[in-house]
C-alpha cells in the first residue's frame, strides 16, 4: 500500500515538475534556443530541473543548511521533526544538512572525476583507433592491463600507495574510468575511421588533431554521451564502494556514497534512513541520464 | 577467413604480452604496498624478533626481483606455488573459487545478457513510448544504487520472507539445482547492476544508426519499423553492443567482491581482497592472471566478432 | 578459591595451588546452574556466523589471531587450563597445577584422554605442544610468554616448567588461546594438522568460508559438548550476518552493529547477549613526540571529550565507561575508586595553560580497521574539543595495513585490546617501558618497578595496593586515552540456550560457546 501511495505521489510529482520546468525555460530562454525547449520531452525538463535544483543546493549549501557541516547537535537517529527535519544520523548531525553538504563534494567530485576520465579517455581512443599500427597496439595493451585488474582492486591497490586525499581519490577513479572510456571510443572510432569521408580528409591531408575534433568526435559523440551518464553516476558508486574499504572521503566532510554505507545495515530492519542519500544519488542519475536521452534524440536527428 | 585466423593468434601473443605487463605491475604494486606477510599474518601481536623469524621462514628476505624471477620461472613451468599464508598449492585454494565465480558470473549472464538486449532493442523501437522512459528509468534507479544496498533491499524482500535463502553455502553435497535457488539472490543482484549498461548502450547504438541514410532509404521503401531495426539496425550496431556486453562478461567475473561479501559467496574476488590485506603475493598474482586471462578472451572474442559483423574493420587490424 | 576478589591472609601455597580445590569448585557449578537454567540437551547442528576469518587463515596455533580460528580452535582442542565463566582457573588437560617458590610450576597431566586419532595424551605431547612457542626459531605470537622459561621436562605424569624468577600468574598464561595441546613425533607437533582432543571432530574446514565438526564421541568430559555438529561460518559483512540469524542460516552471530541492536531486539527473533569484559578501544599518543611529551597536555586531552557520549553513540549503551585504565571491571585488581574524569573545558584548558599553551592543535589518525566506530569516535571527540580550545584534525586512514603504517607509527591514533585475564599481562604486554607493543612508548620508572615486584609478590593485599597503584599512574600520567570498554555483543536464536554465567574473558564465552551452550 506504501509502495503505491509513494509510486502516485512520485508520478504526481514528476508530471508537475517537469510541466513546470518546461514552462519556465521556454520563458526563460533566449529568443533563438526557445524551440529547443519546445520540443522537450516531459523527462528532459524534469531531468533538467532536477540538476538545477541540484547546483543551486550545492552552490548555496552553506546559505541553505540549517546547521554546520559536522556539527553534532544532540542524540543518534532522532525522528523527523523540527529543528531537524529529516532527524539526525547515527553521530547526532542533522541529516539535512549532511545530505545539502553532500551534495555539493559528492557533485563536485563526481563532475571533476568524470570530465577528467572522459578527456583522457576520449581523446586516446580515438587517436589510438586513428594511427593505428605500434602506438595503438602499445596504448591497448597498456589499458587492457589496468582493466583486466578489477577496479576495486586496482583503487585499493592505488590509493593505499599515494594515500587517500580528494584529490587522488579524483586521480584513481578517473584512471580507472578512464581504461573503459578508451575501449569504448576506440571501438565507436573504428567504426568510423574506416568510413570514406575521413579517408578523403585524410587525402586532404588534414591533422590527426583535426581529424579526431572535426570529423571523428562529432560521429561518435551519442554513445560517449550516453557513457557519460552513466559513468556519471558510477563515480558515486566508486566512491560508496571504497568506503566499503575504508578508503572513502575524509571526516567529518558528508558525501552520499559514504552516508549510504554507514547506515546500510538499518535497510535489513526496512528503515528508510539509508534511503536519503541513496535515493538522491538515484533521483540525480535518473535525471542526468534523462537529459543525456534527449540531447541524444536531437543529435542524431531523428524527430518523432 | 584466414586474415581472422592471422588476427587470432596475433592477439593470442599480444595477450600473453598483457598478462606479462599485468604480472609486473601487480607484483610491483604489492611491493610498494606498506607492510609485509609476516606482519600481517603476525598482525598486531608481532614483535621484530617473531617478524624476522618468520621472514626467514617465508623466504621474504630475498631481494624483490629474485622473488619475482622464482616466481616468473616456476609458472612458465606451470607451478604457480604455494600460498605463502597456508602453505598450501595455489591450485587447490583457486580451483574450487574459480568454479564458483564462473558459475555466478555464468548464471548472471543467462539473466542479463538476454534482458538487457531485449529490452535495449524495443526501447530503441519505440523510443520515447511509456515502455521506453518507464524501462529506462527502472534501469537507472536500479543501477545509481551501491550493489550492497541493492543487495540488502533484495534480502529484505526476498530472503526475510522466506522465498529464497540470504546468505549461499556451498557444501560437497550441493546440487547444481540447489545452487541455482540458493544463489539467485546474488545472481539477480548483479542482473540489476548490469542490465542497464548493455540495455541503454544498445538502445543507443541502434538509435544512432536510425538516422543514417541507408536506414532513412529502407523506411522509405515501406518496411515496418520492426524489419527495419531488426535487419537494418541491430546487425550494424553489434560492434559497440558487443564491447559493452564483453565488457560487463568482465565486470561478472573479476568485479562482483562486493556481492561475494553480502551473500558469503566464496568467489576469487573475497579470496584476492584476502590475499591483497595479508600481502599474500603469489595467491595475489595468480588470481590476477585469472582473471586477466578472463578479460584478455572475452575482448578478443568481442574484437572478432565486431570484426566479423563489420568486415572493413579487418583491413585495419 | 581463585574467585574474582582473594581472601586477605592467603598462604603462599594457597596462592599458587590451583585443581584439587578447583575441580571441587567446577563441580559445584553445573549444579547451581542447574537450579535456574534448564538441564543441557544434546543434540543440534549449532551454526555460528562469525565478523572474521581469511582465506590466508593459518593452521599454526602460533599464528592465530581472530575470533573465527579461535573459536574452531575452541571447539577441537582442549587446554591445559581453563579460564571458567565466572573468571576461575579450572583444569582441563592439566588435572592440578602446583609451585612452591613461583619459580617451578608441576602440571599433572590427566590421563585417559586421546586425541581423535585414537592416539593417547602424553606429557609428551604437552611439552612439544608448548616448545611449538618458545626458542630461536619459533614465529608464534606467543614466544614472550616464554622468554622467562629456562626449562619445560617431563616427570613421570608431571610436566614440569621453570621460569627464571617468580610468577604468581603463570598458570593464567597457560589458559592462553595459543596453546592448544596437540599430538607430537619426536617432540615436535604438526602446526598444519588439525588433530586434537576437543569436544568435536574436524569435518571439513576452508579457510575464510566454513568449518564443520562432529561431536567427538570419546570426548573425556561428559558434561560439555551438546551439539551434534559445529558449523562455523565466516560472514564478515555485519548487514549480512544480522540477515543470516533472522532468515534462520545461522544460530548466532557476534559484533552486532551498535546501530541494529534495539531494532533486531524489538523483532523478537533473536535475543541480545551482551558482555561486559575487559576489552575496551582507546587512543594512544607517542610520549616521545611533542606535544605529547608532556603530561599536561595529554591531560587536556583526557579532558576535552565526553566518554559517556562515545559510550552512547558508538557502543550505543553496551560497553562503560572508562577511565584511560587499560584494567577493566572484570579484572581481580580493578580500582572501582579511582577519581574519573568527566567532559570539562575548563579542567582541560587549566591542563593546556600549565603547558603554557593557549590552543592545541594535534592530528589524530583513525580507520575502522583499529575498531568499528574509530572514525566516528574521533570525530565526536574532535567536536568536543573544539570547545576547550583544543583542535583534533580526524585523518582518516586506509583500513589495508592500518597496523603497519599507523599504530605505532603516527603520533595519536586509534587502537583496541582484546583485555587480559590478568594484570601483569596486560601491563607488561602494553605498558611497561620497552615493550614491543607498548604503543604509546610511555616509560615511567616508578610504574616499571612496581610491576617487576607485583609479579612475585605472592600476599594478596599488597599485590591488589600495587596494582592500583599502577592503574592511577597509567591513568594520570600515562599517554593512552581509553574512553570506553566494549561490550561482547551477540545475537543468539531464541533455540538457542546458554549457562547462566557467559564468560567475559574473550568473545563467545571465551570461545567455548560450542561446547558449554546447547538447544532448548
Amino acid at each position: 500500500m506504501a509502495v503505491l501511495v509513494s509510486l502516485i505521489v512520485g508520478l504526481g510529482l514528476f508530471f508537475i515538475i517537469g510541466f513546470a520546468a518546461r514552462a519556465g525555460l521556454r520563458a526563460a530562454a533566449p529568443a533563438r534556443h526557445r524551440p529547443m525547449f519546445r520540443d522537450m520531452p516531459l523527462t528532459a525538463s524534469f531531468g533538467l530541473a532536477v540538476i538545477l535544483v541540484y547546483v543551486v543546493v550545492a552552490i548555496l549549501a552553506p546559505v541553505i543548511a540549517p546547521f554546520g557541516e559536522g556539527e553534532v547537535l544532540g542524540d543518534q537517529y532522532l525522528p523527523w521533526a523540527a529543528p531537524h527535519y529529516l532527524g539526525t544520523d547515527k553521530l547526532g548531525r542533522d541529516m539535512l544538512t549532511r545530505l545539502i553538504f553532500g551534495a555539493r563534494n559528492t557533485v563536485g567530485i563526481a563532475f571533476a572525476t568524470t570530465a577528467l576520465a572522459f578527456v583522457a579517455g576520449s581523446v586516446l581512443g580515438i587517436w589510438a583507433a586513428l594511427a593505428g599500427g605500434w602506438l595503438d597496439q602499445g596504448l591497448s595493451r597498456l589499458v587492457d592491463a589496468l582493466m583486466a585488474i578489477p577496479a576495486l582492486i586496482f583503487s585499493l591497490l592505488l590509493l593505499t600507495i599515494f594515500g587517500t586525499s580528494v584529490l587522488t581519490l579524483i586521480l584513481v577513479i578517473a584512471a580507472v574510468d578512464a581504461t573503459r572510456v578508451y575501449r569504448l571510443a576506440r571501438s565507436v572510432a573504428q567504426g568510423i575511421v574506416v568510413m570514406d569521408y575521413i579517408e578523403a580528409a585524410r587525402l586532404r591531408g588534414e591533422g590527426n588533431w583535426h581529424l579526431i575534433r572535426r570529423e571523428i568526435l562529432p560521429n561518435a559523440m551519442a554513445p560517449l554521451v550516453a557513457e557519460f551518464g552513466l559513468r556519471f553516476c558510477f563515480v558515486f558508486l566508486s566512491i560508496s564502494a571504497l568506503s566499503f574499504l575504508g578508503l572513502g572521503i575524509k571526516p567529518p566532510t558528508a558525501d552520499w556514497g559514504s552516508m549510504v554505507r554507514e547506515n546500510a545495515t538499518l535497510i535489513t530492519f526496512g528503515d528508510i534512513t539509508p534511503l536519503l542519500p541513496a535515493g538522491a544519488i538515484a533521483l540525480l542519475t535518473v535525471a542526468v541520464n534523462f537529459v543525456v536521452d534527449w540531447q541524444l534524440q536531437r543529435a542524431s536527428g531523428l524527430k518523432e | 577467413m584466414t586474415e581472422i585466423w592471422r588476427m587470432i593468434g596475433q592477439r593470442l601473443l599480444l595477450g600473453m604480452l598483457t598478462l606479462f605487463i599485468i604480472s609486473v605491475v601487480i607484483f610491483g604494486a604489492t611491493e610498494l604496498l606498506p607492510g609485509d606477510l609476516a606482519r600481517e599474518l603476525l598482525g598486531q601481536s608481532a614483535t621484530e624478533e617473531t617478524l624476522a623469524a618468520l621472514r626467514e621462514q617465508l623466504g621474504l628476505n630475498d631481494p624483490a626481483p629474485v622473488r619475482y624471477w622464482n616466481w616468473l620461472t616456476g609458472v612458465l613451468q606451470g607451478d604457480f606455488g604455494v600460498s605463502m599464508a597456508t602453505q598450501k598449492p595455489i591450485s587447490e585454494l583457486v580451483g574450487t573459487r574459480l568454479g564458483n565465480t564462473l558459475f555466478l558470473a555464468l548464471y548472471a549472464a543467462a539473466l542479463s545478457v538476454p534482458l538487457s538486449l531485449l529490452l535495449g532493442v524495443l526501447a530503441a523501437l519505440w523510443r520515447n513510448s511509456v515502455f521506453d522512459r518507464a524501462s529506462n528509468a527502472l534501469a537507472l534507479t536500479a543501477i545509481s544504487f551501491p550493489e550492497f544496498f541493492v543487495a540488502y533491499i533484495l534480502i529484505l524482500w526476498l530472503a526475510q520472507t522466506g522465498l529464497f535463502p540470504s546468505m549461499v553455502r556451498i557444501t560437497g553435497a550441493t546440487t547444481t539445482g540447489d545452487l541455482l535457488y540458493s544463489a539467485f539472490l546474488p545472481a539477480l543482484t548483479l542482473t540489476l547492476v548490469v542490465t542497464a549498461h548493455m540495455m541503454r548502450m544498445t538502445r543507443a547504438a541502434i538509435i544512432n544508426l536510425l538516422a543514417s541514410p541507408y536506414i532513412e532509404m529502407a523506411r522509405l521503401k515501406g518496411m515496418s519499423p520492426m524489419r527495419v531495426v531488426l535487419h537494418h539496425a541491430v546487425p550494424n550496431a553489434l560492434a559497440p553492443i558487443i564491447n559493452v556486453v564483453a565488457l560487463n562478461l568482465a565486470y561478472l567475473i573479476t568485479g562482483v567482491v562486493v556481492v561475494e561479501v553480502v551473500f558469503v559467496y566464496p568467489g576469487l574476488g573475497q579470496l584476492m581482497i584476502d590475499a591483497v590485506t595479508n600481502r599474500d603475493i603469489p595467491v595475489v598474482q595468480a588470481i590476477a592472471l585469472i582473471f586477466a586471462s578472463a578479460y584478455v578472451l572475452l575482448n578478443l572474442l568481442a574484437d572478432v566478432l565486431s570484426t566479423v559483423t563489420n568486415p572493413r574493420l579487418m583491413h585495419r587490424t | 578459591m581463585t574467585n574474582l576478589t582473594f581472601p586477605r591472609g592467603m598462604t603462599r601455597r594457597g596462592l599458587l595451588k590451583g585443581g584439587v580445590a578447583l575441580t571441587a569448585a567446577g563441580l559445584i557449578l553445573p549444579a547451581h546452574m542447574a537450579l535456574a537454567q534448564t538441564e543441557p540437551k544434546k543434540g543440534g547442528v549449532f551454526r555460528v556466523g562469525i565478523g572474521h576469518g581469511s582465506s590466508t587463515d593459518g593452521y599454526d596455533p602460533g599464528l592465530w589471531d581472530q575470533l573465527f580460528v579461535q573459536t574452531f580452535a575452541a571447539a577441537r582442542h582442549n587446554y591445559l587450563i581453563e579460564i571458567a565463566a565466572d573468571g576461575n582457573l579450572v583444569p582441563e588437560i592439566a588435572e592440578s597445577w602446583d609451585s612452591a617458590d613461583g619459580a617451578t610450576w608441576v602440571f599433572r597431566i590427566r590421563q585417559g584422554v586421546s586425541f581423535h586419532s585414537g592416539k593417547a595424551l602424553t606429557p609428551e605431547d604437552v611439552v612439544a605442544s608448548l616448545n611449538h612457542h618458545r626458542g630461536e626459531a619459533s614465529t608464534s605470537a606467543v614466544k614472550p610468554y616464554f622468554d622467562p622459561v629456562t626449562d619445560i621436562r617431563v616427570d613421570g605424569q608431571n610436566v614440569v616448567v621453570t621460569l627464571n624468577a617468580p610468577n604468581a600468574d603463570f598458570p593464567y598464561l597457560m589458559s592462553d588461546y595459543h596453546l592448544p595441546v596437540m599430538p607430537g613425533t619426536d617432540g615436535k607437533i604438526d602446526p598444519t594438522s588439525t588433530d586434537g582432543c576437543g569436544g568435536y571432530v574436524v569435518e571439513s574446514y576452508e579457510p575464510g568460508v566454513q568449518a564443520t565438526l562432529n561431536r567427538n564421541p570419546n570426548y573425556w568430559k561428559p558434561d560439555r559438548a551438546h551439539f551434534d555438529q559445529i558449523v562455523l561460518l565466516t560472514i564478515l559483512d555485519p548487514a549480512a550476518r544480522l540477515n543470516a540469524l533472522m532468515t534462520s542460516e545461522v544460530d548466532t552471530i557476534d559484533q552486532v552493529d551498535p546501530a541494529s541492536i534495539s531494532l533486531l531486539e524489538s523483532r523478537g527473533v533473536a535475543k541480545i547477549l551482551s558482555i561486559s569484559g575487559n576489552a575496551h578501544y582507546c587512543f594512544p599518543m607517542d610520549a616521545r613526540a611533542a606535544p605529547f611529551t608532556d603530561n599536561n597536555v595529554r591531560m587536556a586531552l583526557k579532558y576535552a571529550f565526553d566518554r559517556q557520549e562515545l559510550v552512547d553513540k558508538i557502543l550505543a549503551g553496551h560497553g562503560s565507561v572508562a577511565n584511560d585504565n587499560p584494567i577493566g571491571p572484570a579484572n581481580r585488581y580493578f580500582f572501582a575508586g579511582m577519581e574519573a574524569k568527566a567532559y570539562d573545558p575548563d579542567k582541560a584548558k587549566f591542563h593546556l595553560k600549565e603547558a603554557g599553551m593557549d590552543k592545541l592543535e594535534v592530528t589524530l589518525s583513525a580507520a575502522n580497521a583499529a575498531f568499528s566506530g574509530a572514525v566516528d569516535a574521533a570525530v565526536l571527540m574532535s567536536e568536543k574539543a573544539a570547545a576547550a580550545g583544543i583542535t583534533i584534525t580526524v585523518d582518516r586512514v586506509p583500513d589495508d595495513g592500518y597496523w603497519d603504517n599507523v599504530w605505532m607509527k603516527k603520533p595519536f591514533c586509534a587502537s583496541y585490546w582484546g583485555g587480559r585475564p590478568v594484570e601483569d599481562q596486560m601491563f607488561t604486554t602494553a605498558y611497561q617501558s620497552g615493550a614491543s607493543w607498548n604503543e604509546s612508548f610511555w616509560s615511567n620508572e616508578a610504574f616499571d618497578k612496581l610491576l617487576v615486584a607485583a609479579r612475585s609478590e605472592l600476599d594478596d593485599a599488597k599485590r591488589r595496593e600495587m596494582y592500583q597503584e599502577m592503574q592511577r599512574l597509567v591513568s594520570f600520567e600515562g599517554a593512552t586515552i581509553i574512553p570506553m570498554y566494549n561490550n561482547y555483543v551477540m545475537a543468539l536464536a531464541n533455540t538457542v540456550a546458554t549457562p547462566e554465567k557467559v564468560s567475559n574473558n574473550w568473545n563467545l564465552d571465551g570461545f567455548r560457546c560450542v561446547e558449554r551452550w546447547w538447544f532448548a
